[in-house]
């Protein structure tokens, strides 16, 4: 066991993980955000589950954030230790004839994808922090669609959230699919598989695209 | 044809390289790409010039020697085909070609377009193999029955001839379809079963320690193998693996 943790293999396996999970995530943020474009009561109650349940707030919330932090920090050490594998880089190199530009640049659609968390972060999460835990602000349950529509009311904003949720489909079209073969998951089932992987990966961001849009409209 | 080369010179692995010029001419379509270094190599003899080394062996596609990054792809852009194998009808009349050395660190140069890929034979010294008493007591293989499909997949993964091209078109140098191609081929097979935990781990581990880069799954490798070995065989040597590291 001691030789898992400093393999090639138990650290690919170790972003797959941790980015199905994140990926699971994302589904559960999606199917919330998407119930604010047909019903404010039920977007502010789910919103009110999820900020105020101590379940989620001190048990999932923090193993999200560990998650996070730790796909972040695996990805960039691969990707260094990618790097140095070849010292001397080809002076002709055509990536684009065996592979995709998406799996070849997940170091930078990843890199995007942390700048959007950062502002993603300023957003909600700090105040809902500041509001909750530092602030000790009395709860409204009927606070977090208003809050959410101001947010969207800046187009700037809007088009940052909306360029994110692209790198975020470039992202998710390799590293879904990739995810599964990484777990040694390639069989003759893997073809559904990687398809509905695509399809998740279009989907996803593009509902998420869809939400800002119509809050930003709604103004 | 008449054709310009960028051709990697290197006068050994400490040695700085460079891209240096050359020109040919009365290139054949029918020449293959090593026969035109070949007469590459005439013309600088003549002139008194160093010729440009190389690996070659059979020229048929079997022995894996040669290698080369030829326009950015190893084995240049014919698919299913060795150095060896590719032919200059594939190339234009006045084209420009990059010809470098396959690279990663794990390869080093040994001069101009050689490669020391002597770390492959490491891997599979570390558990490449079955053991077999031969002191005048072998058991026939076919003897033992074997799934039809199992076979073929482990006929498959034999068929690498170890050239290096999944670690020259990886983009971080990676070894995983060479090592897993050598641990499916006995992972498939009964006489296999024996070492197999033993084996997955010392051969991943050896692979680890030459410096290769970490599989992300590109797929660049299985393209650009000129065997056609399967990316399946990285998800069978990923679960052997784990498997053997949850007993080991």
């Amino acid at each position: 066991m001691g030789g898992l943790i400093k393999s090639s293999i138990a650290r690919k396996v170790a972003m797959a993980l941790s980015g199905l999970f994140l990926v699971f995530f994302l589904l559960q943020h999606f199917t919330i955000n998407f119930t604010s474009l047909f019903s404010a009561d039920i977007f502010n109650e789910l919103s009110h589950f999820m900020g105020t349940n101590p379940l989620v707030q001190f048990a999932l919330q923090p193993v999200l954030i560990f998650g996070v932090v730790f796909h972040f920090v695996m990805g960039f050490v691969l990707e260094i230790k990618n790097r140095n594998a070849r010292a001397v880089k080809y002076a002709s190199y055509n990536g684009g004839a065996n592979s995709s530009w998406m799996s070849r640049n997940m170091v930078y659609s990843g890199l995007v994808i942390l700048a959007f968390l950062g502002l993603h972060f300023y957003d909600f999460w700090v105040p809902e922090i500041v509001h909750k835990y530092i602030e000790f602000a009395p709860e409204d349950p009927t606070r977090y669609y208003p809050e959410l529509l101001h947010k969207f009311e800046s187009p700037v904003r809007t088009g940052l959230y909306i360029l994110s949720f692209v790198f975020l489909a470039l992202h998710l079209w390799h590293g879904f699919a990739s995810s599964f073969q990484s777990v040694g998951f390639n069989n003759k089932y893997s073809v559904a598989a990687t398809k509905f992987a695509k399809v998740f990966a279009i989907g996803v961001p593009l509902g998420f695209v869809i939400v800002a849009i119509v809050l930003h409209l709604t103004h | 044809m008449n054709l310009t080369l960028k051709i990697w010179r290197q006068e050994d692995a400490k040695s700085p390289g460079k891209i240096v010029d050359y020109q040919v001419k009365g290139i054949e379509g029918d020449m293959s790409f090593l026969e035109m270094l070949d007469v590459l190599n005439e013309q600088l003899i003549t002139k008194g010039d160093e010729p440009v080394v190389f690996d070659h062996d059979c020229r048929e596609g079997i022995c894996g020697a040669c290698s080369l990054q030829i326009n950015g792809e190893p084995h240049g852009p014919d698919r299913l085909v060795t150095t060896c194998q590719l032919h200059m009808r594939k190339f234009n009349d006045g084209d420009t070609i990059y010809i470098e050395p396959f690279r990663a660190k794990a390869f080093p140069v040994v001069k101009d377009l050689m490669v020391d890929r002597s770390s492959f034979d490491r891997i599979q010294q570390a558990g490449g193999y079955v053991s077999v008493n031969t002191s005048g007591n072998t058991i026939d293989a076919n003897a033992i029955p074997i799934n039809k499909d199992d076979a073929d997949a482990s006929f498959e993964a034999a068929t690498c001839i170890g050239c290096g091209a999944c670690v020259a078109a990886c983009k971080n140098a990676s070894a995983m379809l060479f090592t897993s191609a050598k641990v499916s081929q006995f992972a498939l097979l009964p006489q296999g079963q024996v070492e197999a935990t033993d084996r997955v781990l010392a051969m991943v581990n050896q692979m680890d320690e030459e410096g290769f880069g970490n599989c992300t799954n590109t797929g660049a490798c299985e393209i650009e193998c000129p065997k056609g070995i399967s990316l399946e065989n990285i998800a069978r040597m990923n679960r052997e693996y784990l498997k053997a590291s949850m007993k080991g």
